[in-house]
Formats: C-alpha cells, sequence, structure tokens
C-alpha cells in the first residue's frame, strides 16, 4: 500500500504550519522527513495517520493494505507511550484486544513480534524497569504487532542517548532489510535521515513546505559512519538546512 | 594541581575535608516508634489516673475506658451497633464513590457534563453535609435513608473533583496512542484513561473514607437508636466518659481500618510506580 499526499496545508487558527505539501510514500521504502524546530513535521505526521484533520488537501491510501493487517496505519511515537501499569506483553496485547481475532493467534502475534524485537526474555517486565532504547522496542513490537502497511514515526530515536541510538538504529535496518516495511520518518537528526532514508524531504521553517526531496540510491546495508558518499550527503543536506535553523532558532514561539 | 604546589608545602591549616552538607529532608517511617508514642501516652494517662493528677470526673483512666468497653461486649451491644454503623458507612460509602466515579467521569470526558455539572459541584462541595441533615430527614425519613443519604452526598463530591481532576491530568499522549491504534472510545476511557486517573482517585477515596466517618457519628447522633455514634451521645448525656472515650477509641480504629484497606488497595493496583 502506497501512501499519496496532494496539496496538503494545515493551519491552526492564523497560524500557518504546512503549506501545499505534495508527496509519494511507496511500499516498501522509508521517506525521512527533515526540518528545523517549528517546521510542522510532526503536524504533518499526525495528518499522515488521520490523527489531525488537514486545514486543506488530502492524504489517500493507494492499494489495499497487507492481509491480516489490523491498523493500516501504525505510529511509534518519540516518548514511547507505554502504559506505565502494563507489562511489555500487556502493551502489545493492548492493540490486539480490541480485535476480533482468536487468542491463540493474539498469542502468536505477541510471541512473534517479542521475538523479532529481541524482547521475549522481558515479557513480564514494566516498562519502568525497562531502559529507553527497550522502551522503544516494545513500542516497536507493539507497532509490528498489528502488522501495519506504513509505520510512521515521530523521532523514535530523539529520546535516547546516541549510543542506544545507533544500536536501534542498526536494529532498524536489520529490520527493514528481512521485512521491507514502508515508513515514514520524521526526525531533526540528518545522521539518522541519510543512514535510513530512501528518501529525504527537506521541510522549510514555518510555514513549511518541501525545499528539496532527496533520493539516496545506495543500500541501507553499505551507509556506515564512515562511508565518505553518506557524509557528503548529510553534509549536502545541512548545507541546505543550516540557515532555515538558524532563523527558526531566532524566531518567537507562538 | 602538583605543580602550582610544588615547593610550596600546604600547612596543615590550609587541608581541611570538604565538610559535608548535604543529606537529611527525606524522613522514613519508623514502625516501632509509631507505637512506642501511643504506648507511652497510655501509660502517662494511666498513672496519672491512678495517682489522682488527672480526676476520674475530667478524664477516666484507659483502663476504665478498657472496662466499659468490655462491659458494652458483654452486654451484646457490640455488635448491634457496629452492624448498624458499618452497614450505613458501607452504603453511604459504596454508593457515593460509585456514582461519584460516573459523574467525575463524565466531566472528565465531557464538555457538556463540564460545562453543566463542574459549577454546580463547587458549589455544593464546600456546604457542610450536616446542616443538610434536616432536609435529608424530610426527604428520606428519620431511619437509615437520611443517614446514609448524608455519608453519601459527603462521599460523593470528593470522589468527582478527585475523578475528574486524575483524568485532566492523564497523559494525552497515552489517549492518541489509544486513538492511533483504533481503539474504541470504551476501550480508550477503560484501559488508558481509568487506570491512569486511579492513583488521583484513591487519594480522593481516602479523604472521602474519612469524611463519611465524621458524617456517620453526626448523622447517628440526630435520632439513632443503634450505632457508634449514638453510643456516644447517650454516654455523653449519661455524663459517662468513660464510655465516651470507648466509642472514640472505635471511631479511631474504623478510621485506621479504613485508610488501611486503602493503602492495600494502593499497594495492589498501583504497584507499578514503585
Amino acid at each position: 500500500m502506497d501512501l499519496r499526499v496532494e496539496g496538503l496545508s494545515h493551519r491552526y487558527d492564523d497560524l500557518e504550519v504546512l503549506r501545499d505539501i505534495n508527496l509519494e510514500i511507496n511500499a516498501g521504502e522509508i521517506v525521512c522527513v527533515i526540518g528545523p524546530s517549528g517546521c510542522g513535521k510532526s503536524t504533518l505526521l499526525r495528518l499522515l495517520g488521520g490523527l489531525e484533520q488537514p486545514s486543506e488537501g488530502q492524504v489517500l491510501q493507494v492499494g489495499e493494505p497487507p492481509e491480516g493487517s489490523l491498523n493500516p496505519l501504525t505510529y511509534v511515537f518519540q516518548d514511547f507511550a507505554l502504559l506505565p501499569w502494563r507489562s511489555v506483553e500487556g502493551n502489545v496485547s493492548l492493540v490486539l484486544e480490541g480485535h476480533k481475532i482468536p487468542a491463540a493467534e493474539k498469542e502468536a502475534r505477541i510471541a512473534d513480534v517479542l521475538e523479532r524485537t529481541r524482547l521475549s526474555d522481558f515479557r513480564n517486565a514494566v516498562p519502568k524497569q525497562l531502559s529507553g532504547g527497550m522502551k522503544q522496542r516494545v513500542a516497536i513490537a507493539r507497532a509490528l504487532s498489528v502488522n501495519p502497511a506504513v509505520l510512521l514515526m515521530d523521532e523514535p530515536l530523539s529520546a535516547l542517548d546516541s549510543q542506544t541510538r545507533e544500536l536501534l538504529m542498526d536494529d532498524l535496518i536489520d529490520l527493514w532489510e528481512r521485512e521491507r516495511f514502508t515508513s515514514c520518518y520524521i526526525t531533526h537528526n540528518l545522521a539518522e535521515a541519510v543512514r535510513l532514508g530512501h528518501k529525504v524531504v527537506v521541510l522549510s521553517r514555518r510555514p513549511g513546505l518541501i525545499r528539496e526531496v532527496v533520493e539516496i540510491d545506495m543500500p541501507l546495508k553499505e551507509r556506515t559512519l564512515s562511508n565518505p558518499v553518506v557524509a557528503g550527503i548529510q553534509q549536502q543536506l545541512w548545507d541546505m538546512m543550516r540557515k532555515e535553523a538558524q532563523a527558526a532558532d531566532v524566531e518567537l514561539a507562538g | 594541581m602538583a605543580d602550582v604546589t610544588a615547593g610550596a608545602t600546604p600547612s596543615p591549616s590550609e587541608t581541611r575535608p570538604v565538610r559535608f552538607r548535604g543529606g537529611g529532608f527525606l524522613p522514613k517511617p519508623r514502625r516501632i516508634i509509631g507505637f512506642i508514642t501511643f504506648a507511652v501516652i497510655l501509660l502517662a494517662w494511666e498513672l496519672g489516673s491512678r495517682s489522682g493528677v488527672i480526676p476520674a470526673l475530667v478524664l477516666p483512666a484507659p483502663s476504665e475506658a478498657w472496662a466499659a468497653f468490655m462491659d458494652l461486649v458483654r452486654s451484646g451491644n457490640l455488635q448491634k451497633h457496629l452492624s448498624a454503623s458499618l452497614w450505613r458507612l458501607f452504603l453511604g460509602f459504596t454508593f457515593g464513590s460509585i456514582l461519584g466515579l460516573i459523574v467525575g467521569t463524565a466531566i472528565g470526558l465531557n464538555s457538556l457534563a463540564r460545562s453543566a455539572l463542574a459549577p454546580l459541584v463547587s458549589a455544593i462541595f464546600p456546604i457542610p453535609k450536616i446542616a443538610l441533615l434536616p432536609l435529608f430527614i424530610i426527604w428520606f425519613g428519620i431511619g437509615e435513608g437520611s443517614k446514609v443519604a448524608t455519608i453519601l452526598f459527603g462521599c460523593f463530591f470528593p470522589t468527582v473533583i478527585a475523578t475528574y481532576g486524575g483524568i485532566d491530568s492523564v497523559d494525552r499522549a497515552l489517549i492518541r496512542m489509544g486513538q492511533s491504534f483504533g481503539l474504541s472510545r470504551v476501550d480508550i476511557i477503560r484501559k488508558i484513561v481509568l487506570p491512569a486517573a486511579l492513583p488521583a482517585i484513591l487519594s480522593g477515596m481516602r479523604i472521602s473514607a474519612s469524611i463519611s466517618i465524621i458524617l456517620l457519628v453526626a448523622a447517628e447522633m440526630i435520632g439513632a437508636e443503634y450505632g457508634i455514634g449514638a453510643y456516644v451521645l447517650l454516654a455523653g448525656n449519661l455524663m459517662s466518659t468513660d464510655q465516651l472515650i470507648a466509642g472514640v477509641a472505635m471511631l479511631s480504629v474504623f478510621g485506621l481500618t479504613v485508610n488501611y484497606l486503602i493503602t492495600l488497595a494502593e499497594r495492589r493496583f498501583l504497584a507499578w510506580r514503585n
């Protein structure tokens, strides 16, 4: 299933946040969206998954979601959004409970995603016992359990320390290599964008409009820290963003 | 640093350990000391009474109050008083809390309910419900009805306020998460909103439990044959201070027990917080 954004604009009262966004998220690719803070990245993501209604334009689902998809557009949040009173297993099970699936299938789905995110040993732990990286892996497991067509990731690594971020990024790359999931990945971190993105969409500062779409035609596996091509693209992106980020930085909030 | 001080050996007066100035401000409960406090006060009181420092008319000795209590046990009236009081407390507290939860949830989640009911609750909450007791007697009769209604009203308002306050402070990110996974509204309320508001709801219950004991006694003092309140009132009228102390001590035990039960509930349902 693809996701197509057509002429999307959004404003909160008088504040224009996004202007005329046109974007295509094709099956099997990761589209990274970067931009200075306050450019409407997160708003764009909320619009994509229907958590907010656009002022103008529309978001279209093209094609059918995969077989057994319980929630085609599924989020992974920056702050994990785990229920602190539920165990790892309980947090995954939460999003399966509302669907009429047999208990055996539910159990199978839980076991499967915990296996895939290497959390099987922590089934009964509660979020408070887990590190930030593990919490985000639980959130990813929860997202995978509904077999999504598109993963909408809102700065999933931003709340983590840099070492954990590296580890989890490797996990995401491995996961993509195995499953070729489709994703829209919001980040302010250029390194994440060039490591994970097949397409990098650069937004301007508010009102956010698309400045540039950079396609990176290199297998994710080869994009190591020391790769000069990757570093080059990252530099190129930073040159594009630098002025915008500076200007956004001195803007008054509100 | 070695370079700087080389050549000039510091005199002993210049080298001193850094003074410790942290710590403190973390009181830890030591259960045994609580018991010792009780024991010391009771002992001093008993000795004071026996030696005549405290006149028996002013304050009877603990042993006399105990004797009055044992009299009550032997006469078989203890059970009547206790069961009458507990039953009223149970009915009033349970239904007051349930209604409070329902109305508090409505105010917490629904704009119309909030606009309509929140001001009403704020207006009625500060009224001492004892002042309304005569009205309740007219409405619900002099029997059980008015007593239960007083307690019910007393519990209702703190529970409403605690519930919607708790719901207001639920992390909206969790609710958005629920919506993003397509959870139904009922499921979001049942599995996300209410569990997250539970700490606030339970501390509200602590308050409403104490209020309901106060109201229980007040209501029983106005026209009840049996009940701890009636027992205390009768003792007061007869100036039998030993019975009065025995009755009041029972009320204190009531309060402690209820508090303990709520602590148990917190330990059971809020274990995830620690």
